[in-house]
């Protein structure tokens, strides 16, 4: 699993990248009461919005961390946004992103890099 | 300098940090805008039993006579005087213990803040008011207050205390085990109550739309209280999140957000505030704008909206009329965790303000169909005694 400082994870299955939030951001946004996915066959750039995550108190943008098409969005959040504290680097992925340059993985945190900028915080 | 080397802190700062609050600026203040049970729970907990807040941001004062005649009813009319000109309510009808939601207004009949103002119940404290006005607004509601009764009553700021709300359908048991004369309060009445010596002022008033009580605690005393009221099993700590979120689905304004300079209390949907005997008075700001406002209706009202499906509209998002053309703005909205839908409010035109209007919301480019429904949302529960 590869992480940004963004507090977003990707696993990475060939050029099939899935991406979610972490724990930490999860904790971070408090209840979430409702989640916004990208359509299927959205082009991603890095900085687009990926999926907006609603708590009570405000709206919050993902942001891609890399380029590519969208092939897939988890339908199951919308009905169950709760799954986004319960299980947030598990089962609560929002998007699976085809990716279109993977040289943009390399730049990014291990999970021991991860976790140390998490201390640095 | 940073925003946070400014923040004040309230007398139960170190109770907040205890408890593991998350806490955020508001008001000028490093508050708690939620506790590790996070805000649905709060807000749920504050609902179905009891929720404790600190709100010692606001601006609790006493405005009182320099020279009382020491006529109960002379001194409560002479310190109404003084008030009465700043405000759009009807002080000097108060009865000795009553509570009174009013608007300070300016020259256009804008609105600076709303406030609560209190008539003492006993009559050797007459001729002195209860007021509470916002966090934001509260140095300047001050000075104006200060200023217009300068040289004939004193304005004493009783920020320097603890303000707490303790809200819910359990408040009433719960703070009987402190002051079981508390009970006897009806919405909208306070009185003074002693304990160790010093002076505490019990309301029976809140801003949950739930029954509760708003407590002025002596700073020495505060931590004391805030611990043995949470001690209670029936209470848990809440935030400002659950703050916003209760007071949403109660219908209730937030000054800064749903109303401000540019805004009338007829405007607001406050119309109640604007006292029949001060429309005839001749000394009420902005007379001429409230009283075309009254009779002809104003330019635009604030609406509840329920969105219908799609996000919840936050502050700021355009509401449309069915023809796409945008008619007004969003001033409050979020998901209700009562109701489990997105509730707003906003300000419309008085033709698309009716229940039941089809309107659009927009959210992030798209629009989203809403209704106008009636508020509150949910239901107030407030606690009436004979």
């Amino acid at each position: 699993m590869h992480f940004t400082k963004d507090h977003e994870w990707i696993e990475l299955d060939g050029d099939i990248a899935t991406v979610g939030i972490t724990n930490y951001a999860a904790e971070q946004l408090g209840d979430v009461v409702f989640v916004e996915l990208p359509e299927v066959g959205k082009v991603l750039k890095p900085g687009d919005s990926l999926a907006v995550v609603e708590s009570v108190k405000a709206a919050s943008d993902v942001y891609s961390p890399i380029s590519g098409e969208v092939i897939a969005a988890n339908d199951g959040l919308t009905g169950n946004p709760e799954t986004v504290n319960q299980s947030p680097e598990k089962l609560a992925w929002f998007a699976r992103v085809k990716l279109a340059d993977p040289a943009e993985i390399t730049g990014l945190m291990d999970r021991p890099a991860y976790e140390a900028f998490l201390q640095s915080l | 300098m940073s925003e946070s080397d400014l923040l004040r802190m309230t007398v139960l700062h170190p109770a907040h940090l205890a408890l593991g609050a998350r806490m955020t600026p508001f008001g000028g203040y490093d508050m708690p805008v939620q506790y590790p049970d996070g805000v649905l729970a709060e807000h749920r907990w504050t609902r179905d039993q009891a929720g404790l807040f600190d709100v010692s941001h606001m601006g609790p004062g006493f405005l009182t006579l320099n020279a009382p005649s020491g006529d109960p009813d002379a001194d409560h009319a002479a310190i109404s005087a003084l008030i009465e000109p700043l405000i759009s309510g009807d002080i000097a009808g108060l009865k000795p213990g009553q509570l009174r939601y009013t608007v300070l207004l300016n020259e256009t009949g804008g609105m600076i803040d709303d406030l609560m103002v209190g008539r003492p119940r006993l009559p050797d404290r007459q001729g002195r008011l209860y007021i509470v006005v916002n966090a934001g607004t509260k140095d300047n509601d001050f000075a104006l207050i200060a200023a217009a009764a300068e040289g004939r009553a004193t304005l004493t700021r009783a920020d320097d205390r603890a303000l707490v709300a303790l809200q819910g359908p359990a408040a009433e048991s719960v703070l009987a085990t402190l002051f079981p004369e508390a009970a006897d309060l009806s919405f909208m009445t306070f009185r003074r109550f002693d304990r160790k010596g010093e002076g505490f002022v019990i309301s029976r008033s809140g801003y949950s739309g739930e029954d509760g009580y708003e407590i002025l605690i002596p700073s020495a005393q505060a931590l004391e209280v805030w611990d043995l009221l949470i001690a209670d099993t029936r209470v848990r700590p809440v935030g400002l999140g659950a703050r916003d979120s209760l007071r949403l689905e109660a219908g209730l304004p937030l000054y800064g957000h749903d109303a401000d300079e540019t805004v009338s209390p007829v405007e607001a949907g406050l119309a109640f505030a604007v006292a029949k005997r001060r429309r005839a008075c001749g000394d009420l700001r902005g007379a001429e704008r409230l009283a075309r406002e009254l009779s002809h209706g104003p330019a635009r009202i604030r609406v509840g909206l329920r969105v219908l499906s799609g996000a919840p509209a936050r502050e700021g998002a355009e509401i449309a009329d069915a023809t796409g053309a945008v008619v007004g703005r969003v001033t409050s909205g979020g998901p209700s965790p009562s109701l489990g839908f997105p509730i707003a409010m906003g300000f419309v035109p008085p033709s698309l303000s009716a229940v039941g209007t089809s309107l659009q919301v927009i959210v992030r480019g798209r629009s989203q169909p809403a209704e106008v429904v009636a508020m509150p949302f949910v239901p107030h529960r407030y606690v009436r005694k004979a």
